[in-house]
């Protein structure tokens, strides 16, 4: 009883052995297999390729407002964007003027983006009702100027194409 | 009945503490692991959290239903459309609306996706943490298939805030059900390398078999769900217990082992990887139309106390709210997976070795943002 | 064909005839040294360039790829940045010893290349107890590591170093047993005579299964040795700390890191000698045209590219594997590879006198 308890006991040591060695062998050939396919590298040459990177679409990256080729955004000016906003990121800054049939209008003065608070959920975008704004795919935001990245999205001179001057 | 920390006192002088710090490479997260150790075997283990406390619970009081989505994201960001979905499921009951069958598919797609990049992430740090240091680019790599899925259709690889009341913020892309396709095929063939570089190797198994004990009961006392639990044989997944979304339409196994250390811990989680892409190849080809976005006057929840509970990829979320008619909660709270796996790693870690502490909490699978909120 | 002997005897003699023994026998000492730490620096930079492009290609990246053409100044501006690192002195630890240890380990491995030889003749000097001057010198790594260990007065640096100690002294046993089988075949522990007796083979063919055997047990137990591969645990970061060498900073963490890769070196450099035949070219049984084109080739790049294959061996292990724990450690050594050696051994030293090997 004793002696096949013994002769038991080698078997699992030279088992113990044989399959440590082989389970061994298994890993290095994954890791074999791809030291010799220098295709399977996936590293891309970042800022190299800057000039062929196409990020997606829909990628939200930095928040615009639309302009056409006559330089006319679609904004009125009704505020929605800033209170979907769930940390204050947009400020609209606007300003009172006679319109042709004597009542007050408000037109955009400043459309002021706060990329520093944003947190890129995406809310402002789908609630605008004259489809103003959109994300563009741009992805480098690093500044070493903070109050770069206050930024006025109305570009110089442009007016609204809502408003019927 | 087992000592409390508190009885606890270092009364042989070969003991010594020593700190697995808030920064270290081999803790997930801004973690504190006070260790008193005699040699090389652990004594006692007492974790302290609440270095990356944020107030997300606070802060959503001042949201409303829509807004506070995002906040979700940030807690467990590595299932990040699962606790999405966990909130807009809770507000969609409480106003008694139900989606359409195609916003159920869709989000039980990206459930199941972001379940298997998870798993891949944790797949990769477990290798790493162990030292075999070329996992973390396997697994990165096949999780970056994933992402652009993600990317394509929301925008954004990690935190996506697609999911809300109501159905989804936008539809898919084209591309959506042939990159998942693709996906799967790939993955398929990818998985089986997996089990050759870490799960048959006799190194591997040495260090996991036998290590972090974790009995059913002190899985049920402690409240360890998700696949730590699964792998002690305590049958939690509530996708089988209290199915929502497109489950029910669906045939998957719940994976349970009864072994309770950490190699089963491993097992589970690897099987459920598999079972993830089983259910996604139910679901891709299927998806109904219909309409992304139920047309909802105003997100608001009646007065009354709500709970819904999802299956994260750690465990049982639990949402619960407390509302007073308004747009924006009056109390929101989660039970997240991750405060309740963590405490049970004292009982686990004592006596074994410090080697072994790091396999146990990477078995454990802790994403510390979760713990804090 | 290559010979370096007229070349080197043609040296000697000039310097003899032309000055007094004493400061010929200087001048080439000096120029012996000079040659040797030269050899020693610019290798280590380039293992250190090496072990990262391996390990980049096995993990589906590149390695380091913008410090001049492909990356190959990438260790020297490493090495740049550790050389203006601040020395840091730290308070209550043992200033002699905390200071003496990096050099310690660095001697130790340097006086170890002088006895390796790279080609016919190209050998610092060719002891006639060559394989037991190279164990004994590697011993002496050991007391460096426990020295760093202690004098940093810091408990997980001691930490570290009793495991590296204890580490390196079980797995020495093998190394030397595992030398002792080959030592058996070839009748010599000289270096070039052990080279001679393989001019019809290499060991590992002529030895069949108990050097092949040996072979294994040699490289498992060489990796263990400079605590490499899947026995880093001394060293390991995820493991709390960097163990012995947590408290050294600038030029003198560098010489640790230094004397690691050329341990490395050294292992693979004795592999090859003894196991794979030195600068001996591969000759095919007696082809007579294929011996004479592997013959044209010179021996040092047959050494180099013998030392670079085990190296590579080493590396793969590294990378593939996790890492073991330090009674895992332990228990291979004891209760797995010096049994198996020990009947290798016994294998070997009947198949010497049965002359059953090729």
């Amino acid at each position: 009883m004793a002696l096949l308890k013994t002769i038991k006991a080698i078997g699992k040591y030279f088992y113990n052995i044989y399959d440590g060695v082989t389970s061994l062998a298994r890993g290095m050939k994954v890791t074999g297999s791809y030291f010799v396919k220098p295709s399977t590298i996936v590293t891309q040459k970042y800022p190299e390729n800057r000039a062929t990177l196409k990020m997606f679409d829909n990628f939200k990256g930095e928040l615009q407002l639309i302009h056409d080729e006559n330089n006319k955004h679609s904004c009125n000016v009704c505020n929605t964007c800033a209170r979907k906003c769930p940390n204050g990121s947009i400020e609209i800054i606007y300003k009172k003027v006679e319109g042709a049939d004597g009542r007050t209008k408000k037109i955009l003065d400043k459309y002021v983006y706060h990329l520093e608070t944003c947190s890129f959920c995406g809310l402002c975008v789908p609630s605008c009702d004259e489809f103003a704004l959109k994300f563009d795919q741009e992805f480098e935001h690093a500044v070493f100027d903070r109050s770069k990245l206050t930024k006025v999205l109305n570009k110089p001179g442009s007016s609204s194409k809502a408003m019927k001057e | 009945m087992e000592e409390t920390l508190l009885d606890f006192d270092l009364r042989n002088k070969e003991e010594y503490i020593i700190n697995m710090g808030p920064q270290h490479p081999s803790t997930h997260g801004v973690l504190r692991f006070e260790v008193c150790l005699q040699g090389e075997q652990i004594k006692y283990l007492r974790p302290h959290c609440g270095y990356i406390h944020r107030g997300i619970e606070k802060m959503s009081e001042a949201l409303t239903y829509p807004q506070l989505i995002h906040l979700t994201d940030r807690m467990d960001y590595l299932s990040a459309h699962i606790n999405n979905e966990a909130v807009a499921l809770c507000v969609e009951n409480a106003m008694g609306v139900e989606v359409s069958d195609r916003v159920k598919y869709i989000r039980t797609i990206f459930a199941e996706l972001t379940r298997i990049a998870s798993h891949q992430l944790w797949w990769c740090a477990f290798g790493m943490d162990l030292g075999a240091l070329t996992t973390f680019f396997y697994g990165l790599r096949d999780r970056e298939h994933i992402l652009d899925i993600f990317e394509e259709t929301t925008g954004s690889r990690l935190t996506q805030s697609f999911i809300t009341p109501g159905g989804l913020m936008a539809d898919v892309h084209p591309n959506f059900q042939k990159r998942i396709k693709e996906f799967i095929t790939y993955f398929r063939k990818k998985l089986p390398e997996y089990d050759q570089l870490l799960t048959g190797n006799i190194i591997f198994r040495e260090r996991t078999k036998g290590i972090g004990i974790m009995s059913k009961e002190a899985a049920i006392d402690y409240g360890v769900t998700g696949p730590s639990g699964r792998g002690s044989g305590f049958s939690c997944d509530i996708r089988k217990i209290a199915p929502y979304s497109a489950y029910p339409f669906v045939k998957f196994n719940e994976i349970t082992l009864p072994d309770g250390d950490t190699y089963s811990r491993y097992v589970v989680r690897i099987k459920e990887m598999w079972e993830s892409l089983n259910i996604l190849e139910q679901l891709v080809d299927n998806i109904p139309q219909g309409p992304t976005m139920l047309e909802l006057k105003a997100v608001k929840a009646p007065k009354g106390e709500y709970y819904q509970r999802v299956e994260t990829a750690r465990g049982e979320l639990g949402v619960y709210i407390v509302s007073d008619g308004g747009p924006s909660p009056a109390r929101i709270h989660y039970r997240t997976p991750n405060f309740s796996n963590l405490f049970v790693i004292n009982k686990l870690a004592k006596g074994h070795k410090i080697a072994d502490l790091v396999a146990i909490s990477g078995s454990l699978d802790l994403v510390i943002p979760d713990i804090d909120r | 064909m290559y010979d370096f002997t007229p070349f080197i005897e043609s040296i000697t003699s000039y310097l003899n005839e032309n000055l007094s023994p004493f400061w010929a026998g200087l001048i080439s000492m000096v120029l012996l040294g000079v040659g040797i730490l030269l050899f020693y620096a610019v290798l280590g930079l380039y293992l250190v360039y090496a072990e990262r492009k391996i390990c980049a290609r096995m993990q589906n990246r590149m390695g380091p790829n913008r410090v001049g053409p492909g990356g190959i100044f990438q260790t020297i501006a490493d090495l740049i940045k550790l050389l203006l690192k601040e020395l840091i002195y730290i308070r209550n630890a043992d200033s002699l010893l905390f200071n003496i240890a990096p050099f310690i380990v660095i001697v130790a491995s340097i006086m170890a290349i002088g006895a390796i030889p790279f080609a016919k003749g190209l050998q610092a000097v060719d002891l006639n107890i060559g394989v037991l001057y190279i164990l004994a010198i590697s011993s002496m790594g050991v007391i460096g590591i426990l020295i760093a260990g202690w004098a940093s007065n810091s408990k997980y640096s001691v930490i570290g170093a009793m495991r590296s100690g204890a580490q390196v002294i079980s797995y020495e046993l093998s190394v030397g047993l595992a030398l002792l089988g080959i030592i058996t075949f070839a009748g010599s522990m000289q270096f070039s005579e052990i080279i001679a007796s393989q001019e019809d083979g290499w060991w590992i063919f002529k030895g069949h299964i108990p050097a092949m055997i040996a072979f294994v047990i040699y490289l498992i137990a060489g990796t263990a040795e400079t605590n490499r591969g899947p026995f880093d645990l001394a060293e390991a970061e995820s493991e709390l700390t960097a163990g012995f060498h947590t408290e050294y900073s600038g030029i003198k963490f560098a010489f640790f890191f230094l004397a690691e890769y050329m341990n490395m070196f050294i292992i693979a450099a004795i592999a090859t000698t003894l196991f794979l035949g030195g600068w001996l070219p591969f000759h095919l049984f007696q082809w007579h045209g294929f011996n004479n084109v592997m013959d044209f080739i010179p021996p040092v790049f047959w050494f180099f590219g013998k030392t670079a294959f085990v190296i590579y061996l080493m590396m793969w292990f590294k990378w593939t594997f996790p890492r073991l724990r330090i009674d895992q450690l332990l228990a291979l050594e004891w209760k797995y590879l010096l049994p198996i050696n020990l009947m290798n051994l016994i294998l070997i030293a009947f198949l010497t006198l049965m002359k059953w090997h090729f």
